[in-house]
């Protein structure tokens, strides 16, 4: 049987790539993919626990929504980025500091 | 009775706040209003001496009053003090007021402000009634103020008339000067007493609160304020300008009412006088009297002979009360306001009548002056009968009312002198005596100038006619009440007035001083009393006849010339014509002595105090540099350094700020994972 341990480590694990990506990553949709593994991180810890603490389904119930709304939020982010492309023909997440001061 | 009183006197003050705002639009100019309100006062003031006859009693007394200024120790109370001096007071005031509006009707017909000028009427029956009411010194000064005001306002009535504006401000100045008298001896009274109540002022008096050189100063300094009002010498020079307002003014105001205002207020503090006080009360009355009669002989001026005339008589009622004739004195008040408002009203009629044919004719002249006239008596019956009826009365001839009180006066005066132990004090009666037969004289100098003989202006004379009913029955009145029996009733002893009702009425109050001392004020034995009594009433008869007859000798017989005699004694006549330079004596000491020390003023005024002002001015203007330069540098300079500071503080943490959404997530995360630690430690 497996430990919920060792679901929580691979969802830290995944937390923390998904975080990095959103960090380090110059690329807009690579953003956005690091946004998606946060999220399913988050997910993977909702169903563990789901599993292990808790006798309902809530926490599956929660998941659930959850990837709705990362599809939702999928949807318009990259309909977001589709627009800074075709208005200055790069998705570089540095060059958008006009907001800065 | 109160209620009455307080109705008397409220009444032509509500007629006055109509006809000054109102008066214009009213109908006839609101004249009907301050008749209205006049005429209740008339009645009522009637009903109240129906009640005080009804009495009978000599000591009755209401007062009624309310509190009025309150702070602290400083207490005023307003309130009303009815007895029968007041209440013979308020007859005599709503009686001329009344028939003094009636008068107008006629004589100030068709004038411009015809509506203010019964407004002032209003206003002065008002401030004349509270005179008399006021149960404290405090009330009476401001009544005595206003009727000043009033005086002001009415003789200033033909204010495009420089003289009349110029006599107005002459009275105003004139009487201000006794008024500061008035005012110091309040205050007098008021720190020593701690009153001005008249009650009160006269237990404290008798307690010896006050006493000795103040009470006497004290009564100086009241009696400057009378002198003043009374037109007393020397402050008399005012009244004879004061015809240069309307005739009805001069009748109701000079001559009847306000300037009996001052022996009115010196009959009520007779009281307070110690024997020094009376004794220049006295003497400033007996030779005001002598001194303004010898003035009145040289006149040619209709009203001013009656103006002079006016002071004389006035002069007779302050000697009255220096020598404690109390109820003589106050009895000419009466008498001598019915007949002189008479005289007045009944030169007005003939002033009237000249001015009339003037503006007829077209002729110019003064209408005033008694050389204009003549040979009247067949043109105006009423008028001359009047007159001759009221200068009967003022000559003190038996059967009219003047005789009964200036008799008094004269017995009073003569008492006095006799039962002092000092002989000089026969000057007094001797004042008096004199006085009382040239008055005869330039009463029957000014009748016979004006209505027999012959007409000097024959043109003029063609257009003379009797004055209006509304003039003549206000005179018919007077004359009426200047016959003896009114005064005498129910006694009908033509001689003295001691058996009537008046005399019942008014009794002398127990003077204060004579109760702190212990002892009367002055001596008087009944011998004394008796002997003046007699002899006076015969000196004065035969005196006033002199007077009469050699006034019909010189003006009517001319059995004397007249011209021959006074270029015999041009000096004495130019000094009499001239009024003695009284007015040229204040011009060049007082006036000058004021213009010069207005110089100096001035003088002072432009090399001190404005070199103080201007060197203060240029202190704090170069103080001001200094203030600029200090706010420029210091001031402004803090100001800019911590603007300063903190916009390069702002520019510093600005650099947080990149714009690089990478960044803010990481510091997001960092932040969180401190917070966690945090927690966590």
């Amino acid at each position: 049987m497996i430990q919920l341990e060792s679901f929580l480590i691979i969802s830290a694990i995944v937390f923390s790539l998904g975080l990095f990506t959103v960090i380090y990553k110059k690329n807009a949709v690579g953003i956005l993919m690091g946004v998606e593994l946060i999220l399913n991180s988050v997910n993977l810890n909702f169903v563990a626990f789901s599993k292990y603490v808790d006798a309902h389904i809530n926490g599956q119930l929660m998941a659930i929504f959850i990837i709705i709304l990362a599809a939702s939020e999928a949807a318009i982010a990259l309909a977001i980025i589709l627009n800074i492309y075709r208005n200055r023909a790069s998705v570089d997440v540095t060059q958008l500091d006009e907001m800065k001061h | 009775m109160i209620q009455t009183a307080l109705f008397i006197w409220l009444l032509p003050l509500a007629a006055f706040t109509i006809q000054i705002f109102l008066g214009k639009r009213l109908p006839r100019k609101g004249d009907w209003v301050s008749i209205t309100a006049i005429g209740i006062s008339f009645v009522l003031a009637i009903r109240l001496l129906i009640q005080a006859l009804t009495h009978f009693d000599p000591e009755f007394v209401v007062t009624a009053s309310i509190p009025w200024i309150d702070l602290g120790s400083f207490k005023i109370n307003m309130g009303i003090y009815l007895d029968n001096l007041s209440i013979i007071m308020l007859m005599v005031v709503t009686t001329i007021s009344f028939l003094v509006h009636i008068y107008s009707l006629g004589y100030m017909k068709g004038e411009n402000y015809y509506n203010r000028f019964y407004a002032y009427l209003s206003l002065f029956s008002f401030s004349m009634l509270g005179l008399v009411l006021w149960d404290n010194l405090f009330g009476i000064y401001i009544m005595w103020e206003l009727v000043g005001i009033c005086s002001y306002l009415l003789i200033g009535f033909y204010f495009e008339k420089d003289s009349a504006a110029n006599a107005g401000k002459k009275a105003f100045i004139t009487n201000r000067v006794g008024d500061f008298g008035f005012l110091i001896g309040l205050l007098i009274v008021f720190t020593t007493l701690g009153t001005f109540n008249l009650s009160d002022i006269h237990q404290s008096i008798s307690q010896g609160v006050l006493s000795g050189g103040l009470l006497t100063a004290a009564g100086i300094l009241l009696f400057a304020g009378a002198v003043g009002k009374s037109a007393q010498f020397p402050l008399h020079v005012w009244l004879p300008d004061a015809m240069e307002g309307p005739t009805p003014v001069s009748a109701l105001i000079h001559a009847a009412t306000m300037v009996a205002a001052g022996v009115y207020l010196m009959a009520r503090l007779s009281f307070m006088l110690s024997f020094d006080a009376m004794l220049v009360v006295a003497y400033v009355g007996g030779f005001t009297a002598l001194f303004s009669a010898t003035i009145a002989i040289t006149q040619n001026d209709i009203k001013r002979v009656l103006a002079y005339s006016t002071i004389s008589q006035l002069g007779y009622m302050i000697m009255a009360i220096g020598v404690g004739a109390y109820t003589a004195g106050f009895f000419h008040l009466v008498t001598h306001a019915m007949f002189k408002a008479g005289l007045f009203l009944a030169s007005g009629s003939v002033i009237h009548a000249v001015h009339h044919a003037m503006d007829k004719t077209g002729e110019h002249g003064d209408p005033n002056d008694m050389r204009n006239m003549g040979g009247f008596k067949s043109k105006m019956p009423i008028t001359h009968l009047v007159f001759v009826v009221f200068s009967l009365a003022l000559s003190g001839i038996p059967f009219f009312s003047g005789f009964l009180s200036k008799d008094a006066i004269l017995g009073g005066s003569l008492a006095f002198a006799i039962a002092q132990s000092n002989p000089i004090h026969y000057l007094l009666p001797t004042f008096g005596f004199l006085a009382a037969a040239i008055t005869a004289f330039y009463m029957f100098r000014l009748i016979i100038m004006t209505f027999y003989g012959e007409p000097k202006k024959p043109k003029l004379f063609e257009h003379i006619h009797e004055s209006p009913k509304t003039m003549t029955v206000p005179l018919l009145t007077l004359a009426f009440l200047s016959l003896y029996f009114v005064y005498t009733i129910p006694s009908l002893n033509p001689v003295t007035g001691e058996g009537g009702w008046f005399y019942h009425l008014i009794e002398k109050p127990v003077s204060a001083v004579q109760l702190q001392l212990g002892h009367a004020v002055y001596q008087m034995t009944e011998h004394a009393e008796h002997l003046a009594h007699v002899s006076g009433l015969m000196i004065s008869i035969v005196l006033a006849l002199t007077g009469i007859l050699l006034a019909f000798a010189f003006y009517f017989w001319k059995k004397i010339n007249v011209e021959a005699l006074t270029e015999k004694i041009k000096p004495l006549y130019l000094l009499s014509l001239n009024k003695y330079y009284v007015d040229e004596i204040y011009e060049a000491t007082v006036i000058r002595g004021l213009l010069l020390w207005n110089d100096l003023l001035a003088w002072f005024d432009a090399a001190v105090i404005d070199g103080i002002v201007n060197s203060t001015a240029w202190i704090v203007r170069n103080f001001s540099v200094l203030d600029g330069l200090f706010d420029k540098y210091v001031v402004d300079g803090l100001v800019n350094g911590v603007g300063l500071l903190i916009s390069g503080f702002g520019k510093g943490l600005r650099r947080i700020q990149t714009g690089q959404v990478q960044n803010y997530v990481l510091g997001a995360v960092l932040g969180t994972a401190i917070i966690i630690i945090l927690t966590l430690i």
